[in-house]
């Protein structure tokens, strides 16, 4: 009986960990010490369970040895997976890690429901109706997520378009499917049924895939960030089903802070939470290019790397706005070098971060941290717009919808009512692209077409060199 | 413990506090650190590990043996692979405007006289 207060006591103190941890990561400083301290946490909260009386390791080795076989087998796949994997892919990664934390939380409510003893043993004894809903709700939320990670993860790595996929009818049928699974978790609840619990997880598997399907493009980030705050309440459903109060706590509140977040993302995109979920967004494109009816035909300007660097190297104010396309070419580096270049001839630079550039908010920060640009160099889009007409040179790096003006100018278009860094307000505009491929949402730019814009093609990294040479010639 | 319904009720207490703390502690939380807050909280929910073990110990029979073993495995990679990868990205935040370069610099001039 002691033994199980002092193991709630070291749980209290790791959700006490995660409140704090979650609080450091408010300030950039605190941020990597608060995840230590989570994860120290964590360290003891699972340490602790071994001698957890519930888990029963005392009494059955096999069960003990198969666990600890299952935790080193995890921990050498993830240690090297998360260490290796490119920064660029970062949100893939966190995808795959979301998705697997939902299926673990689904496991979970399957073998509670299959072991008749859980329901009467752990914890609080409570009526088993109770017991079956909590379960239910795990195995719910939890295969929703893990098949939609899986399905996001895929997206991002492009083994499948990253573009909406739709058919006609979808929604009736995703409203048709989340019906069925309702009504197959009543009944399971009422039956008690093997079968028709598992008719459930296969159900709410396939609701996980068709849910993120029609979604595409630049909501894929807030899609993951949803998946997140799903996982958080699975986990929390595990803590109903195991009356644990350390994973009620920590699931709900990164299902509560998940939800917050993702309203914030979607709110960066000037769109309501359910407009990025509903909409297929992207979907339009085609009707929305045809509507100009110039796409094709329109000219656009291309310069050489020497002009662009005179340009560059004569401005008195340059504002470089990078985008995907930059972390895709692992350019970072290359582009601090310019910058630091031009700093060096006098002219004022800094870079204007819009906050969906790259795949996930604050993804550009990130990979700007890595190539050590100071933070005081960066500047958040509504600081860096009131400044945009004072700038000579409008450097656009690799992207191209967060400048795109048609989400100011043009009703019609499906990014209308996104704020974007007002490229098209500077006296110069250069991109530097890979081709005229419309960005990640699949627009056109009219900006690319504006007179006063001068493309230079190629691979950003290799594009961003032959500019640093044109501005040293300069 | 004891009653059917108060049990309940209490995680539910907890549960409802929680939702207000967690809507709490990140309001505050500027937009550059939001891909490091998703990480790190994907990392938190991956404490579903405890439960994982939970389930793990009190398996009996080839069907839950099986799947709580694959609970713990998912549940591992998910808390490992979740700090780690926060961690990695949070490294390179960890210096003050300016700080970067000189340390930067610092390290060249260690490398040297070395």
């Amino acid at each position: 009986m002691t033994l199980t207060i002092w193991i709630n006591l070291i749980y209290l103190l790791a959700a006490i960990a995660f409140i704090v941890a979650l609080k450091g990561l408010s300030s950039p400083k605190q941020a990597r010490n608060g995840n230590l301290l989570a994860a120290g946490a964590a360290v003891i909260a699972v340490g602790a369970t071994f001698f957890n009386p519930e888990a029963h390791f005392s009494h059955h080795t096999t069960n003990l040895i198969l666990a600890i076989v299952a935790m080193v087998l995890g921990a050498v796949i993830a240690v090297p997976v998360a260490r290796l994997v490119k920064m660029t892919a970062m949100p893939q990664l966190v995808a795959i890690f979301n998705g697997v934390g939902g299926g673990a939380a689904a496991l979970i409510s399957i073998v509670v429901f299959l072991s008749d003893a859980h329901l009467h043993d752990l914890g609080a004894p409570k009526p088993a109706t109770y017991a079956i809903v909590e379960a239910m709700l795990g195995l719910l939320i939890g295969c929703v997520s893990f098949s939609g990670s899986a399905i996001a993860f895929i997206k991002l790595q492009e083994l499948i378009t990253g573009r909406p996929i739709t058919y006609a009818g979808q929604q009736v049928i995703n409203g048709l499917v989340g019906l069925g699974i309702v009504g197959l978790a009543v009944a399971t609840v009422l039956t008690d049924s093997v079968p028709l619990m598992i008719g459930t997880a296969i159900l709410s598997l396939v609701l996980g895939v068709i849910f993120v399907l029609p979604i595409g493009g630049a909501d894929v980030p807030v899609l993951i960030s949803l998946l997140n705050a799903f996982t958080g309440l699975a986990v929390a459903a595990s803590g109903f089903t195991l009356n644990n109060n350390l994973l009620i706590i920590a699931g709900t509140l990164v299902g509560a802070s998940g939800i917050l977040l993702t309203r914030m993302m979607s709110k960066a995109m000037g769109r309501s939470l359910s407009n990025v979920l509903f909409s297929a967004f992207g979907s339009v494109v085609t009707a929305a290019g045809g509507a100009d009816g110039t796409g094709e035909t329109r000219q656009v300007k291309s310069g050489t790397p020497e002009d662009i660097g005179v340009l560059l190297a004569y401005a008195r104010k340059v504002v470089i706005i990078p985008g995907y396309g930059l972390a895709v070419a692992q350019a970072q580096h290359t582009l601090r070098e310019l910058a630091d270049l031009l700093m060096e001839k006098g002219v004022e630079v800094f870079y204007a971060i819009h906050p969906v550039a790259g795949r996930m908010p604050g993804h550009m920060n990130v990979l700007l941290a890595e190539a050590n640009v100071p933070y005081d160099e960066l500047k958040e889009m509504d600081e860096a717009n009131p400044e945009m007409s004072t700038a000579d040179v409008a450097l656009v790096v690799g992207a191209n919808d967060t400048v795109n003006p048609a989400a100011k100018n043009t009703p019609g278009s499906p990014i209308y009512g996104m704020p974007i860094i007002n490229a098209d307000e500077a006296a110069n505009v250069v991109f530097l692209k890979r081709s005229m491929r419309p960005g990640f949402a699949g627009i056109d730019n009219d900006l690319l077409f504006d007179e006063k814009t001068t493309l230079l093609f190629g691979d950003a990294k290799d594009t961003l060199s032959k500019l640093v040479a044109g501005v040293q010639e300069a | 413990m004891s009653g059917n319904t108060t049990g309940i009720l209490e995680f539910l207490t907890i549960f409802v506090l929680a939702v207000f703390v967690g809507n709490e502690v990140v309001s505050r939380v500027p937009s550059i650190l939001h891909t490091p807050l998703m990480s790190g909280s994907n990392a938190i929910h991956g404490i579903v590990l405890v439960g994982a073990m939970i389930v793990m110990g009190t398996a009996s029979g080839a069907a839950q043996m099986v799947l709580g073993f694959l609970a713990v495995l998912l549940a591992t990679l998910n808390i490992v692979g979740g700090f780690t990868v926060t961690d990695r990205m949070l490294e390179m935040f960890k210096a003050k405007p300016g700080e970067n370069q000189a340390r930067a610099k610092g390290a060249d001039t260690e490398g040297g006289a070395k």
